[in-house]
């Protein structure tokens, strides 16, 4: 599975192995979590690459521990990690709450499977991607990437970090049981080849330096602990010292500062890609695993005669809503096939313009779309109903 | 009264370097055991001679997870209950530093009681100091894990029905390489242990036995800060021999305190470390793999997982 003369180079290999390289890739050295599965064997690879590139590894008691963790390594100066399921999530999003208001850099990987509660915990879904936006109490911007291959698995894991580093806040990687558990091909290019970004350390003497200040791009600059900066930070409401401040005046700078952080870079962090949009009447919105199964349905229609685009999000969160706003004065209506009962459709409607018909194709999960069904949503779409 | 104030601030504060002066007035009650558990606190980092650029503190929610809010220290106000898992992060991911927890006991023995026990058994290198006040004093007197049994809470208007949790006997049974036990009367052996626990390795836990005049003495008659001091003076014993197991707190026992737990065990990191080198031995040169060459580490991973396979 894994070729045992090199670590760099073209591999047959797991999305979550892959996941697990792709972090260490980008020079994650941290990992704190708690077995789960689909999401174990980023855990175990974790166990045995990190001990050696003197990095830490640590299971957990629990997932709640396991996020603390991954913050307190973070305020160390570490590229830090943890990967789990849904169950896991739920119990983390307290403390990723406190990471979006502390702004520590981190990476959460959700290797989704069906849900509400245990649900399918060997099989897949989609159904945790409003959690993922909404998850955390409070209002705060966030980042969600979803792979649909190994390979992007890896690739999209680094991206993952770069983000985190550069906009400082836990960045969700959003994939489910299927791209987690196939083998496909990966390669893994030397790390000189990789966009690394870090986060970007203050130059201010400690007598000088305010944790929270920030210019234009919003962002504060880091200093980690031990560096002798002696800096406080807090999950409650604070001034840019750090301090808690409950007045309205401090909690109206600082919560639409989390939130505008990531809204102002939208064009940055809203990675997608594109067929045949230009032109199209009918566009197919699709994301993750989701965005393989369904290809047979755009075939046919295009057979049919159909002029179908498609839009695949690799970046979920922030939302492309301009975009989506855009097309949509151009098409007829979108198509939204997605492994739950309706989440990311609900932001295209939001977004769409009244004239244009939204069509979601429901899966509750643990299978995959029957691509009749999409097709008849794509007819139903061009013929206007 | 102003006078007082105008007088009092033109001497410096003998804790300045360590204290966030622009953070005072503190929030804590008058008569509250906080400000003495603080005091010994910097006092006993100052005996151990730790660098305060060094050392980290973390605190949990509560009146005393404000005490990181108030140490010029790299200092983490994180959720409630999470201040160890967190303060495990900051330590294995920078081992030069000196990481203290400092909070409540409802914070560390309730929603946070798993990671204690956890941490202890781990025997990761933190410090967990723990003001025991035996009420949730933050959200207005509720009943704790530490509240005696019969004892007043704002839960517990009948009285407390549930057995209270020996706090050193927990930490001592779950693998503390150090524990100990006072009350906020004990400044001066309070300020040793904190010292003792700054300069030793493995996780060392210190229960400090606080007056809450506010909540606690006001629901149990307990009278006033000064009261409660003195009914801790009257029930404290010392006794380093004592099994930490055996001395439960309750309403009008002798309150046991002392060093119970001082002992040299390998840490979570020691482990990790003696463990890897100890299998990866053969296949490479320790000394050199710490140099942190990525080409070594690839070579003797490799190494290890094709022998680990046949
Ligand atoms: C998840 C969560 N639940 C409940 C609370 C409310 N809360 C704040 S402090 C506290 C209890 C603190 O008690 P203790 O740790 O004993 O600290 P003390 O105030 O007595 O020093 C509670 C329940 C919270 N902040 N977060
Ligand atoms: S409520 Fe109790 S513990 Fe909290 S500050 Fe007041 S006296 Fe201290
Ligand atoms: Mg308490």
């Amino acid at each position: 599975m894994f070729k045992k003369s090199r670590l760099i180079g073209e591999f047959f290999m797991q999305g979550d192995i892959a996941c697990a390289e792709g972090a260490i890739a980008a020079g994650c050295r941290f990992f704190g979590g708690y077995p789960i599965t689909p999401a174990s064997e980023i855990a175990e690879r974790m166990a045995l690459r990190l001990p050696l590139l003197q990095g830490v590894f640590i299971q957990y008691e629990d997932e709640i521990a396991s996020i603390a963790g991954i913050l307190g390594a973070s305020w160390a100066g570490a590229k830090s990690m943890t990967a789990t399921s849904g169950p896991g999530i739920s119990l983390m999003t307290e403390n990723i709450g406190l990471g979006m208001m502390m702004e520590a850099p981190c990476v959460v990987v959700n290797v989704q499977r069906g849900g509400p509660s245990t649900g399918l915990p060997t099989s897949w879904g989609q159904s945790d991607m409003m959690q993922a936006r909404w998850g955390s109490h409070g209002d705060y911007g966030s980042i969600s990437l979803v792979p649909n291959s190994p390979q992007e698995f890896f690739d999209l894991t680094v991206t993952a970090f770069n983000f985190s580093e550069k906009y400082r806040l836990p960045v969700f990687l959003m994939a489910d049981a299927l791209v987690g558990h196939m083998t496909e091909k990966v390669v893994i290019p030397p790390v000189e080849e990789l966009e690394i970004i870090n986060r970007k350390y203050t130059t201010k003497k400690p007598e000088d330096y305010l944790p929270y200040d920030y210019g234009k791009d919003l962002i504060p600059d880091f200093a980690k602990a031990g560096d002798g900066y002696r800096y406080h930070t807090t999950g409650l409401t604070h001034d840019k010292r750090g301090y808690p401040d409950m007045s309205f005046e401090c909690q109206n700078e600082l919560v639409p500062r989390l939130v505008n952080k990531i809204k102002n870079h939208i064009d940055d962090i809203s990675l997608t890609e594109e067929y045949d949009i230009e032109g199209a009447d009918v566009i197919v919105i699709s994301y993750g695993i989701t965005s393989r199964t369904i290809l047979p349905a755009l075939t046919m229609a295009k057979k049919k005669g159909i002029k179908i685009g498609y839009l695949r999000l690799k970046t979920v969160w922030p939302f492309p809503e301009e975009k989506i706003r855009k097309l949509s004065e151009k098409v007829a209506g979108f198509v939204v096939p997605e492994m739950n009962l309706g989440q990311i459709s609900l932001e295209v409607e939001r977004c769409a313009h009244n004239d244009s018909i939204v069509k979601l194709v429901p899966h509750p999960g643990g299978g995959i779309h029957k691509f009749e069904d999409v097709l008849h949503a794509i007819e139903e779409v061009a013929h206007g109903k | 009264m102003a006078n007082n104030t105008a007088q009092l601030q033109e001497k410096p504060h003998p804790m300045e370097d360590i204290l966030r002066m622009d953070r005072m007035p503190h929030i804590w009650c008058s008569g509250c055991g906080l400000g003495s558990a603080v005091t010994s606190f910097v006092e006993g980092l100052k005996k151990a001679g730790v660098s305060y650029d060094k050392t980290a503190i973390v605190s949990g929610i509560g009146c005393t997870g404000r005490v990181a809010g108030y140490l010029r220290l790299d200092s983490y106000h994180t959720t409630h209950g999470r201040a160890i898992p967190f303060a495990t992060g900051l330590k294995l991911a920078n081992r030069d530093l000196t990481v203290v927890v400092f909070s409540g006991d409802g914070d560390l023995f309730a929603i946070g009681g798993n990671h204690l026990i956890h941490a202890a058994r781990r025997n990761v290198d933190i410090n967990v100091i723990c003001v025991n006040n035996f009420i949730y004093g933050m959200t207005g007197g509720q009943n704790a894990p530490t509240t005696p049994l019969g004892a007043y809470s704002s839960t517990a208007p009948f009285g407390n029905y549930e057995m209270p949790f020996n706090l050193v006997g927990l930490a001592a049974a779950s693998g503390a390489s150090y524990v100990a036990r006072w009350t906020t009367m004990h400044a001066r052996r309070l300020t040793d242990s904190i010292a003792t626990a700054a300069k030793k390795k493995g996780f060392c836990f210190i229960e400090i036995v606080s007056p809450c005049p506010t909540v606690f003495a006001r629901k149990n008659k307990g009278g006033t800060g000064l009261d409660m001091l003195k009914e801790f003076q009257t029930r404290a014993i010392i006794d380093h021999d004592a099994d930490p197991t055996k001395i439960p707190l309750n309403m009008d026992n002798e309150i046991v305190c002392g060093e119970f737990v001082n002992e040299d065990r390998p840490t979570f990191w020691e482990n990790v470390q003696s463990g890897i080198k100890s299998r990866v031995e053969k296949f490479t040169d320790w000394e050199e793999m710490q140099s942190n060459s990525k080409k070594i580490h690839h070579k003797t991973f490799l190494k290890y997982t094709a022998s680990r396979e046949s």
